[in-house]
């Protein structure tokens, strides 16, 4: 005769959650921050198609961590919402929160009636359209939703690199600072990462009605400036990062400038 | 991912997730059949497009302009014409019901997406809803596969919006739109042309649609030549719908009274760009310089 056996729930919770972890920190690591004129996502990803940070509506971004296949899923999940409310009530009308509230309803889902829990964390940003209001969710594999002020960090090694750019953020500091600064975090002090190895993105006011903006390696090289330009060929250099925090103070490159200029009217027709 | 079965219907603002074999890809339109959107008129007419309806076209020879049915505005002229390196795209800015004028500062050509515009004459309700849900499906795509359609490609899903609106074409709510863009790949404007059963035709040098439609196509005709450049092509726009408006009554002309001008947007490699009013109402004014004949009303 066999027994039913029997485990604690405390205990099912604890493996699901350390399982979800590791998966996660197998994945490289990202930032989120606030800049002077929009946030500023910046992730470690060699992979120049497969992205780690996309759009989701005209001010919605998103960004994920851990498993691509699983937070890919949900990033179209959140297109698919995102332009099914806009279309059916108004543009205006679709925002961060309870993009982020969805995510959580259903990571939080899967945490607790699945047997596998979902390797992501996932971070939905939304720029404020007029003020400096703007809003940075971060859900985790469980459905936690957590709203950040200032900056946040996705994946494996947050601890540490929360640690370095909580020392370096300023408030309302140029986008090229900002990109110094998550880039360093992201780094650490022993390496260096060149613009090939990074993906980033912004969502900034003066782009027109569609905020987000991908940085191109031409942006980011220029906005890490000269030192990680000059490094940007070889793999490690060390000893700069003092130097990369702390040479900050030019104002950030006019960040449209080369962009295809934004149709006059660009409005979904009203009325009429 | 945590699905049970295919045939969950979503409620409209949960999370749309779909299991693996039946999810809808970046189609907007096949999302939304399978998300139920309160909106029961558009899903009905939709299928009973698709399923494939029984009239057609040249048996009971609906044509927009002349089905007018009371109390439905209607959008009249679009010209599309090429020049060296894009497309302009002009319309009127008049809306009629039967045989009042129901807006005068209607528009009627938008930006389907950053290359390519679209004009829409016919029945203006279900005109700017297609233009909506148009706009919507060529944003969808481009975030979801991360990818822009091809303008071919575009124009072709325009297409089946046409067709799929063809059971309401025939209670004489069609619509005809022009859809023109720049084509990135092959670095050129091109033109397409609808009729009501979702046809496409791709023009070579310019199209007109709308009520004053053969009106513009004349005038575009007698003064088009290959390599024009933007500015001329602008010009001869305006012109063909100046003269589009003084044939037809339903087609606005330009309107100082009231500062309404006609649409005109250039679509290069550069996006679309729609003119400033006071440049279309200076070009205006250089055309009717031109025009002048005074004295003409008088009798003897």
């Amino acid at each position: 005769m066999t027994m039913p056996y029997y485990v604690a729930p405390e205990q099912v919770m604890k493996d699901r959650a350390e399982y979800a972890q590791k998966g996660i920190a197998r994945g490289r690591s990202l930032v989120a921050a606030l800049y002077g004129t929009g946030v500023l996502i910046v992730a470690e990803n060699p992979s120049r198609t497969l992205h780690k940070i996309s759009e989701i509506y005209d001010r919605v971004a998103f960004a994920g961590a851990g498993r691509y296949n699983e937070f890919d899923q949900l990033r179209v999940a959140g297109v698919r919402h995102a332009d099914t409310k806009g279309f059916t009530y108004s543009r205006e009308d679709v925002d961060a929160r309870s993009l982020a509230n969805l995510y959580a309803q259903f990571l939080g889902q899967v945490f607790t009636h699945e047997m596998k829990p979902l390797e992501v964390e996932i971070l939905v940003a939304e720029l404020d359209a007029d003020g400096d209001e703007h809003q940075l969710y971060h859900i985790a594999y469980d459905g936690t939703v957590v709203d950040e002020v200032d900056f946040t960090v996705l994946g494996g090694d947050s601890a540490t690199i929360i640690e370095r750019l909580s020392s370096s953020y300023r408030g309302g500091w140029p986008l090229a600072e900002a990109v110094r600064n998550c880039v360093a975090a992201l780094a650490g002090p022993d390496r260096t990462l060149a613009p090939a190895d990074l993906e980033a993105a912004v969502l900034e006011q003066g782009n027109g009605r569609r905020t987000f903006r991908r940085l191109s390696n031409k942006d980011l090289e220029q906005l890490l400036g000269p030192a990680a330009a000059a490094v940007s060929g070889t793999s490690s250099h060390d000893g700069q990062e003092g130097q990369l925090v702390r040479a900050a103070d030019e104002p950030a490159p006019a960040g449209g400038a080369d962009q295809q200029p934004e149709p006059a009217r660009d409005d979904p027709p009203t009325g009429g | 991912m945590g699905s049970d079965d295919a045939a969950i219907a979503f409620a409209p603002m949960s999370l749309p997730l779909f299991p693996a074999g039946a999810d809808p890809g970046p189609s907007f339109l096949d999302m939304l059949r399978r998300v139920s959107v309160p909106d029961e008129g558009r899903s009905e007419t939709r299928r009973a497009g698709s399923v494939g309806h029984e009239r057609t076209v040249s048996g009971t020879a609906v044509q927009t302009g002349n089905a007018h049915m009371a109390g439905v505005a209607h959008g009249t002229t679009i010209v599309a014409l090429r020049f060296g390196g894009g497309v302009v795209v002009a319309g009127d800015r008049r809306a009629t019901e039967g045989y009042s004028i129901a807006h005068r500062g209607i528009e009627k050509v938008f930006p389907a997406d950053r290359f390519s515009a679209v004009g829409i004459a016919g029945a203006a309700g279900p005109a700017i809803d297609m233009v909506r849900l148009f706009q919507t499906q060529l944003e969808h795509y481009e975030k979801v596969e991360g990818l822009t359609l091809s303008l071919e490609g575009k124009a072709n899903q325009l297409a089946q919006m046409v067709r799929a609106n063809l059971p309401m074409a025939m209670e004489g709510l069609g619509v005809v739109p022009l859809f023109a863009g720049y084509d990135t790949r092959r670095r050129l404007g091109r033109i397409f042309s609808y009729d009501l059963a979702g046809g496409r035709y791709e023009e070579l040098e310019y199209h007109a649609t709308g009520s004053g439609g053969r009106d513009a196509r004349t005038t575009v005709k007698l003064g088009y030549r290959d390599g024009l450049d933007s500015h001329e092509a602008v010009e001869l726009a305006v012109k063909a719908l100046y003269q589009a408006a003084d044939e037809d009554s339903a087609t606005g002309g330009p309107d100082p009274l009231r500062g309404i001008y006609p649409v005109v947007a250039v679509v290069d490699q550069d996006g679309y760009q729609r003119l400033p009013d006071e440049d279309v109402a200076e070009r205006f004014t250089a055309l009717l310089t031109t025009l002048e004949r005074p004295g003409r009303g008088a009798r003897s």
